[in-house]
């Protein structure tokens, strides 16, 4: 730039300035890192400073004061919380404390897991019909007709046929989840071929499969992450209420739905047993389902934020 | 006597990357029965102007500062009932798009119904054969079957009519136009500029239209008022700024645009090019907002902004260089 | 005379809609019927008319981005419209095209430099990375870009810069034809006088023939040498631009000429103000198809469709009025 500063002394007469303008509105500070994430997607920071700290209660759970979830104490049977048990105990005499810490174990790996692989399968069948016409009759109405069954139901049943353990009852989740995902996938894929850079590519020579690679799968991601949060909050609570009914986890391993079965028959006399495992699921629920929200706000731009 | 007077309005936004100052300092008047229109392109503030004056600007994130005095009144000053009041009824205002702008699940007749119903107080049966009134005058074919319509029922042309009987139906005494036929092929275009000019004979009402179609312009407007990046730029009567236009954006805007007949008249040049991009306007601005695209612009320019100048006739710019007075063409 | 670049005999698409609750009442859309012309090499052919009357559908024929219903689209001697996969993916690469929306038509997620490398790769065009990277660059100064720029994502640039990025993409594969479908026609008064200039220049430079499809008549008369005008689905006028625009002879020709509004205040014009609107393509009238609209209709038009005729000097007009005797 050849800029030289004009001498205000040296201005022409008679030159006429825009008038000075004051400014109506604070200015904004631009703030990067947590606080910046915080002001501008405070969902997806609140969702996810949860959601980390239950992961990390999980993952330590050792390691924060808890004696072994499985080890029975006749002795001290339905305790109150109090300084030794924090959460009380239930009528075999367990820390409830303990196992609730241990029982985030099984809830995040059911909830993240059947995200995984119901998005990761969902995935790859709303693509092929959304690709594929002949495909797309067959599995659409197949999967039209697993929906039809409510997805609690169809977890039921398939948990009858087999053992209760959390690999099965990951499973039984996951093909139950699997057509509402595949169903999502499929309608993104139709309206994404529609978008003129697809058209550019296939007049530019690119291969279908390379334009599934390149073009279709990369913009299905935002959709299929937000999509696989409330996967993931909805599984946790199926799980509950399979371990609930004694159709999931086995009793020996402590879960949230376990302890809360458990502690059903004394909800009006010692309703701690219960509270706490509800808490936790809601909280957990809750924080999942805030950073679904946020993400859909912060990957969709046309989504007007609503808050 | 000016209608409506429009003093050093600045309209901003808070977004999370910095303000952006849509509308700043602009100022302008239209008389009764005036036609001005407010011409640039995208981003330059002329649809915040509008929507200020509506008062449709969503506060936060948006503020509104100035004055703006429609028939005595700054309405900015009123409260939100005072001003739905004039919404609609003093003031009214056509989009572009007729089918987001109409309510889908109501009978157009319903429609203009209820704006009359609202704001002048008649009962169903005389808003009713107001409605099918305000169908004819804006030639609508067959009022009595349209009014039982719905919005999807009818053709482009048919909707951006019936938005216009919506706002002519209060007898307003300002109309504002958001590009009213920028979304209508060429030959319904032409329907609806023949009806505007029509209308605008007969009904008397103000009109500011907002449109980047010089063309549009040339046709139905008195007086043009040239905005770039929030400013105003340059304001003349319409044979005026399109003879001599005085401000190097202007010049360069009636310059990118081919002229039909050209090519038989052998004037077919190159067009004119504005080299370079619109400024950011969350970033403050030094000196003038056009010296990054002007081929004129100088380390004056680049410091000090221009304030808005008689060049002419009824005639300002805001430019340091701008020739003033008589310009032979 | 060397045989056209591309020609266009009597394409026609119709697309099906689906009605009642297992699709079994089909009806048609007419959106192309029966439509033909040829572009010569370097030459910029117009496809103009209002919106629903088939030009972008005719666009995207050519680029064969669906199978069309009837006809034949050939690129210089074969026929590409029932080319095998194979064949057609080597012909792509002479045609390629630009779109209207400069937001949608790149995608989002990659880099400029691999949108711009995308065809480079397809047809082989590069021999080795750094032929890649010195094509990829020469591009961008190709379309007056920054070369900064190809490490950036779309969302960074304005809508003139993406449509840049699009002629650079179209430009990539070398072609001989780029359809430019509405190319310029989001864009802003002055980025639109950049975008026509550049095409000109290019079309200059390599010898591209242009199918323009628009409905800026100003712009078209500026870019163009020769003109189809299309309604519902069919050509109703072609001509070079001289006669088109000084001598339009098609009554639609001459209504839509006369209705765009001219950037000079106090202009005096006459236009011809169509009464109605476009009938819809899923049933056209019969006979002539501007019969509805027509200032000139006569009892022949309401049942017999007039075809294509020379009138000399390369202007061929459907319409009955030619075939009356001049008075």
């Amino acid at each position: 730039m050849t800029d030289t500063t004009v001498n205000p002394q040296s201005l022409p007469a008679g030159l006429v300035l825009a008038p000075q303008l004051p400014e109506i509105l604070r200015p904004v500070k631009i703030r990067r890192g947590f606080i910046g994430l915080l002001r501008g997607h405070p969902t997806v920071a609140i969702g996810g400073a949860l959601l980390l700290t239950l992961v990390l209660i999980a993952v330590f759970a050792p390691y924060l004061g808890t004696v072994d979830p499985t080890a029975l104490a006749p002795a001290k049977r339905t305790r109150a919380p109090s300084i030794d048990f924090w959460f009380g105990t239930d009528v075999l005499g367990r820390d409830i404390y303990s196992r609730v810490m241990f029982g985030a174990r099984v809830s995040l790996t059911v909830g993240l897991s059947v995200a995984i692989f119901a998005s990761s399968i969902g995935l790859a069948i709303g693509i092929v019909s959304g690709f594929i016409r002949w495909a797309d009759g067959i599995l659409m109405r197949f999967m039209d007709g697993l929906m039809s069954i409510p997805p609690i139901l169809l977890a039921i049943a398939l948990m009858a046929l087999t053992r209760g353990s959390v690999g099965n009852v990951i499973l039984a989740i996951t093909i139950a989840e699997i057509p509402r995902v595949s169903r999502l996938v499929r309608s993104v894929v139709l309206s994404l071929r529609e978008q003129p850079y697809v058209d550019a590519a296939v007049a530019c020579g690119t291969r279908t499969p390379m334009i599934i690679l390149r073009h279709i799968l990369p913009n299905t991601l935002a959709p299929m992450l937000v999509q696989a949060t409330y996967i993931c909050a909805s599984a946790m609570i199926t799980e509950a209420i399979l371990s609930f009914i004694g159709a999931g986890t086995p009793p020996t391993i402590p879960s949230w739905g376990n302890i809360m079965a458990e502690g059903r028959a004394l909800w009006q006399v010692k309703p701690y047993i219960v509270f706490f495992p509800a808490a936790f699921l809601s909280v957990t629920v809750l924080a999942v389902n805030l950073l679904g929200d946020g993400l859909r706000d912060a990957l969709d731009p046309r989504m007007a934020k609503s808050l | 006597m000016a209608l409506l007077e429009v003093e050093n309005l600045q309209t901003h936004f808070r977004t999370p990357s910095g303000i952006n100052r849509a509308v700043d300092g602009v100022s302008f008047h239209v008389n009764e029965g005036e036609t001005l229109a407010i011409v640039g392109e995208s981003g330059c503030g002329k649809s915040v102007t509008s929507m200020s004056l509506m008062r449709l600007v969503p506060e936060p994130p948006g503020k509104i500062a100035g004055a703006i005095r429609f028939a005595g009144r700054d309405l900015l000053q009123l409260s939100d009932r005072e001003m739905r009041a004039i919404r609609g009824n003093e003031i009214s205002m056509i989009f572009q798009e007729p089918m987001t702008s109409l309510n889908p699940v109501l009978t157009v007749g319903r429609q203009i119904r209820e704006t009359l119903m609202i704001h002048q107080g008649l009962d169903k049966q005389a808003a009713e054969a107001h409605a099918i009134e305000m169908l004819t005058l804006v030639g609508i074919p067959e009022p009595k079957r349209r009014v039982r319509e719905y919005p999807h029922q009818l053709s482009g042309g048919m909707r951006q009519r019936v938005m216009i009987a919506v706002a002519l139906a209060c007898n307003p005494k300002l109309l504002i136009a958001d590009e009213p036929t920028t979304a209508l092929d060429v030959t319904i275009q032409a329907q609806i500029l023949k009806l505007m000019l029509g209308l605008k004979r007969r009904v008397g009402a103000a009109i500011i239209l907002i449109t980047h179609d010089l063309g549009v312009v040339a046709e139905i407007a008195e007086r043009v008022m040239v905005m770039y990046a929030g400013r105003k730029v340059e304001e003349a009567p319409v044979a005026e700024l399109f003879r001599s236009p005085r401000h190097p954006y202007t010049q360069g805007l009636l310059g990118a645009v081919p002229k039909l007949g050209s090519s038989l008249a052998g004037t077919a040049t190159r067009l004119a090019e504005i080299p370079g991009q619109v400024p950011d306007l969350r970033k403050p601005i030094i000196g003038c907002v056009f010296a990054g695209r002007c081929a004129l612009a100088t380390d004056l320019c680049r410091q000090y902004a221009p304030g808005l100048e008689e060049k002419g006739p009824r005639h300002i710019a805001a430019c340091h260089y701008a020739a003033k007075g008589a310009v032979a063409a | 005379m060397s045989p056209p670049l591309l020609q266009v005999n009597d394409l026609k698409k119709h697309f099906p809609i689906n009605k009642g609750l297992f699709g079994q009442q089909t009806e048609w859309v007419y959106a192309v019927d029966g439509v033909s012309f040829e572009i010569a090499r370097g030459e910029t052919l117009s496809l103009v008319g209002e919106s629903g009357c088939g030009k972008s559908t005719v666009g995207r024929a050519i680029l064969r981005l669906f199978e069309i219903t009837a006809g034949q689209v050939i690129l210089d001697g074969q026929r590409i419209d029932d080319a095998h996969p194979s064949t057609m993916r080597q012909m792509r690469r002479r045609m390629q095209v630009v779109f209207q929306d400069p937001f949608s038509s790149l995608n989002p997620r990659m880099r400029v430099r691999d949108i711009l490398a995308e065809p480079i790769r397809n047809f082989g065009l590069a021999k080795s990375a750094e032929d890649l990277e010195v094509r990829v660059t020469t591009l961008m100064d190709t379309v007056r870009l920054p070369r900064e720029a190809l490490n950036r994502r779309p969302h960074e640039f304005s809508g003139g810069q993406r449509q840049r990025i699009g002629i650079a993409r179209a430009l990539a594969a070398e072609p001989e034809l780029i359809v430019c479908d509405e190319a310029v026609s989001a864009l802003d008064v002055s980025v639109k006088a950049q975008i026509v200039n550049l095409l000109q220049d290019l079309q200059q430079k390599f010898g591209l023939a242009l199918l323009f499809i628009s409905h800026d008549l100003a712009i078209v008369e500026h870019m163009t040498h020769r003109v189809a005008v299309m309604y519902l689905g069919k050509i109703v006028e072609v001509a070079p631009r001289r006669e088109i625009f000084a001598a339009p002879r098609h009554p639609y020709t001459k209504a839509l000429l006369s209705a765009v509004p001219l950037p000079e205040p106090g202009a005096q014009r006459n236009p011809i103000i169509l009464g109605g609107d476009v009938p819809s393509p899923i049933h056209p009238p019969n006979g002539c198809r501007f019969h509805t609209r027509c200032p000139f209709v006569f009892d022949r038009c309401r049942i017999d469709e007039p075809e294509l005729r020379s009138t000399g000097n390369g202007q061929w007009v459907a319409c009955h009025l030619e075939t009356l005797p001049q008075v």
